[in-house]
């Protein structure tokens, strides 16, 4: 080009720190305006959709746990959900609460980390949470017993939180007790209040005005708050079955990322905490409401900075809900239902903690998976975190390198992405098979 | 295996010894198991310097370290440089997890068809960068020290460490499932319902959860060894599979799946799974 050579500016995060798995970002600012926006995942591919086939339906739940240990019930949910449609089983009644039980579990667990260690750090000025403890001992440490709470329901559910042993297809290994599970009802009383709190805490925080224009995505059942069923909606008025999430959302790869990148009828859309609150406010359970009513923030909510709050209302609503479960359980006479194994194909959306997880099976008569497909939230969740930093870039541009670049990361942090699972999901296609 | 090694007195500097935890090909899982240390994360945070943890905190600092973390497997040609890289500024080297220990579920690809592979289409493979093996970090560098599991159990995890600082060599359990089935009083499940339970070829240290929760143990914390001194007896896995396939009726693809799991790429396992497929 003639004339003047254009001035370029590159703004990057090698490593972001305070997300799970690997991943940097990289923005290319030339004459004032953004021309690019990469957010590049490192992650190395583990190919667990390749080597799924060939493996029997009954080892799923334990393979598919692997790919996060943040979020393995999520994997466990979806995969036996899939798995049950396949072979034309239900699991109705009991059963089906102690999977909502499990699920509240892991939503405790896994936003409490976020909310308490990787992103309020962000809002109050230190590098970690074990630094903010020592400024802020009280908070952290309210914030390490709930996630514990979290844990420890999923521990007596599923014999440990980190990779649980019980799920399969039809129900559980094992049904707690009766008493097993009273044994929790006092400190999920304690962490009802604890997590009541966190909502008040985190919405105090100052919150940059960021305002966008989100199409939001998420399951929606018609009478509860979303966590293994329901039909994918979105605020543009999108509402399909599972069975046809292929229809509609699309993958796609792009050269500088080890993650498939997913789009609604070719744009970006937001899934996780923000996304569920604005299609199901009218589900939360009655404190939850009320709670969120008090902060002041009214629905809907349009800031990705924002979902801190949505995260600790969704703390609040899985406390009181383990609670209601805890409290009206009755061991189901058996851990499991029968099963018949059979060709087919089956598929399933649950809401992992941070989006819809959507897993597709194709089993043989023998029970062994042919094909497996699988889009975690964070893939969904990637195009629109480019198209966020693209619009946020601008007011950072006075600041130097170090600062903006914090900024961005920042952005990113909002999603609470989860790289690790992100990357795993590369097709591999073998050809002479 | 690692060899045990004498680590020496911790040094007298009244400076915290370092901490660094370290990434490659995995969950995550691991260490999330330092950060559920809900009881302890605080105190261990006073005690050492936890210098370098990026899932846990921006600030990056720098090696040397005493003590370094290593979660996942090698899968890349960039990640087998880097765990040298860590290697050199670590004192006292340790793998968290089956992936760092033995190559972790992703280590399938192990068996994967070489020239298949080298045809494999991505939609676009020249934008990835994978080696067609995953490999656990003792394959690449020297281990001082490594913890089973998948995940690692969090308090053998605060165990090693109270050791390293207190100049103790960590010792930990290296026999079979069965015997903490036993103390805690578990029917047995391969006995009482005919379950394929790898418990008696498998490491115990994570309380006998499987069998406690009604099912059989998949191994997730890697072979067992034998009681005696010196070199470790490698378990019975030849036995066991007998007993699965003639007592239990597994056909062989069954047994191959079996021993071919977290843990498939461990020589014992390995072999066990290699023979029965041959079969």
């Amino acid at each position: 080009m003639p004339g003047k050579s254009p001035k370029t500016r590159t703004i990057s995060v090698d490593m972001m720190a305070r997300v799970e798995g690997e991943g940097a970002l990289r923005v290319t600012v030339e004459n004032g305006q953004v021309r690019d926006v990469q957010l590049r995942i490192f992650e190395p591919p583990r190919f667990f959709e390749a080597f799924l086939r060939g493996r029997s339906y009954a080892e799923v739940p334990d393979i598919v746990a692997r790919i996060c240990g943040i979020c393995p019930v999520a994997y466990q949910m979806s995969a036996v959900h899939a798995l049950e449609q396949a072979f034309g089983v239900r699991v109705e009644g009991g059963l089906r609460d102690l999977r909502r039980l499990i699920y509240c579990g892991e939503w405790i667990e896994s936003h409490t980390l976020h909310v308490y260690m990787l992103q309020a750090p962000d809002f109050l000025g230190y590098d970690s949470g074990i630094e903010m403890a020592k400024d802020h001992q009280q908070l952290v440490t309210r914030g390490l017993r709930l996630k514990k709470a979290g844990n420890r329901l999923l521990a007596l559910l599923g014999g440990r939180s980190v990779h649980p042993v019980s799920v399969k297809v039809g129900g559980f290994s094992r049904v707690p007790t009766r008493r097993e599970m009273e044994s929790l009802r006092e400190e999920f009383l304690w962490a009802r209040d604890a997590a009541a709190e966190t909502v008040r805490w985190v919405a105090g925080f100052d919150f940059p005005r960021f305002d966008q224009n989100y199409t939001y995505v998420s399951l929606k059942p018609a009478h509860e708050y979303p966590f293994n069923e329901g039909p994918i909606a979105s605020s543009d008025g999108v509402e399909v079955p599972a069975t046809e999430f292929e229809a509609h959302f699309r993958e796609e790869q792009v050269p500088y990322s080890n993650a498939l990148q997913c789009t609604l009828n070719g744009a970006s859309y937001f899934a996780g905490p923000l996304a569920r609150l604005h299609l199901n406010a009218d589900n939360l359970s009655p404190l939850a409401k009320h709670v969120l009513a008090e902060t002041g923030l009214g629905l809907p909510l349009r800031n990705p900075f924002h979902g801190i709050v949505a995260r600790a209302v969704e703390i609040l609503y899985a406390t009181e809900e383990a609670l209601r479960l805890i409290e009206r359980y009755d061991p189901p006479p058996e851990p499991a239902v029968p099963l018949t194994v059979r060709a087919g194909t089956g598929m399933a959306c649950t809401e992992a903690p941070r989006g819809a997880l959507y897993h597709r099976y194709v089993v043989g008569e023998d029970g062994a998976v042919l094909d497996a497909k699988i889009v975690p939230p964070t893939s969904q969740n990637q195009r629109r975190m480019e198209d966020d930093l693209r619009a946020y870039v601008p007011r950072v541009l006075n600041l130097g390198d170090r600062e903006a670049a914090a900024g961005c990361e920042r952005v990113i942090r909002c999603y609470d992405p989860c790289i690790s699972c992100a990357t795993h999901f590369l097709k591999l296609e073998i050809i002479g098979r | 295996m690692a060899k045990p090694r004498k680590y020496g007195k911790p040094s007298k500097s009244t400076k915290r010894p370092k901490l660094g935890v370290f990434k490659f090909a995995s969950c995550d899982g691991c260490q999330l198991s330092i950060l559920n240390l809900e009881d302890e994360l605080l105190v261990l945070g006073r005690v050492v310097d936890i210098a370098f943890f990026p899932e846990a905190s921006s600030r990056f600092g720098e090696g040397p370290f005493d003590i370094a973390l290593i979660e996942g497997s090698v899968t890349t040609p960039e990640d087998a440089r880097r765990i040298t890289h860590v290697r050199e500024q670590s004192r006292v080297l340790i793998t968290i997890g089956a992936c760092a220990t033995a190559g972790g579920i992703q280590a399938l690809r192990n068996w994967g068809d070489v020239e298949a592979f080298k045809q494999a289409v991505y939609p676009s493979p020249e934008f990835i960068a994978s080696l067609s093996t995953s490999t656990p970090i003792s394959e690449h560098v020297r281990v001082d020290f490594e913890l089973w599991g998948c995940p690692i159990d969090k308090h053998q995890l605060l165990a090693v460490i109270t050791d390293l600082l207190a100049g103790v060599t960590p010792k930990l359990p290296t026999q079979s499932v069965c015997t903490e089935c036993k103390r805690r009083g578990h029917v047995c499940v391969m006995v009482a319902r005919g379950m394929p339970c790898l418990g008696p070829v498998t490491r115990t240290g994570c309380g006998a959860i499987c069998p406690g929760m009604g099912r059989d143990c998949y191994g997730c914390f890697g072979p067992a060894e034998g009681f005696t001194e010196g070199a470790a007896y490698p378990p019975n896995t030849p036995s066991l599979a007998r007993q699965f396939h003639q007592k239990l009726n597994l056909i062989p693809v069954d047994v191959v799946r079996r021993f071919r799991g977290i843990n498939g790429y461990v020589r014992p396992f390995r072999m066990e799974s290699n023979a029965w497929e041959e079969s």
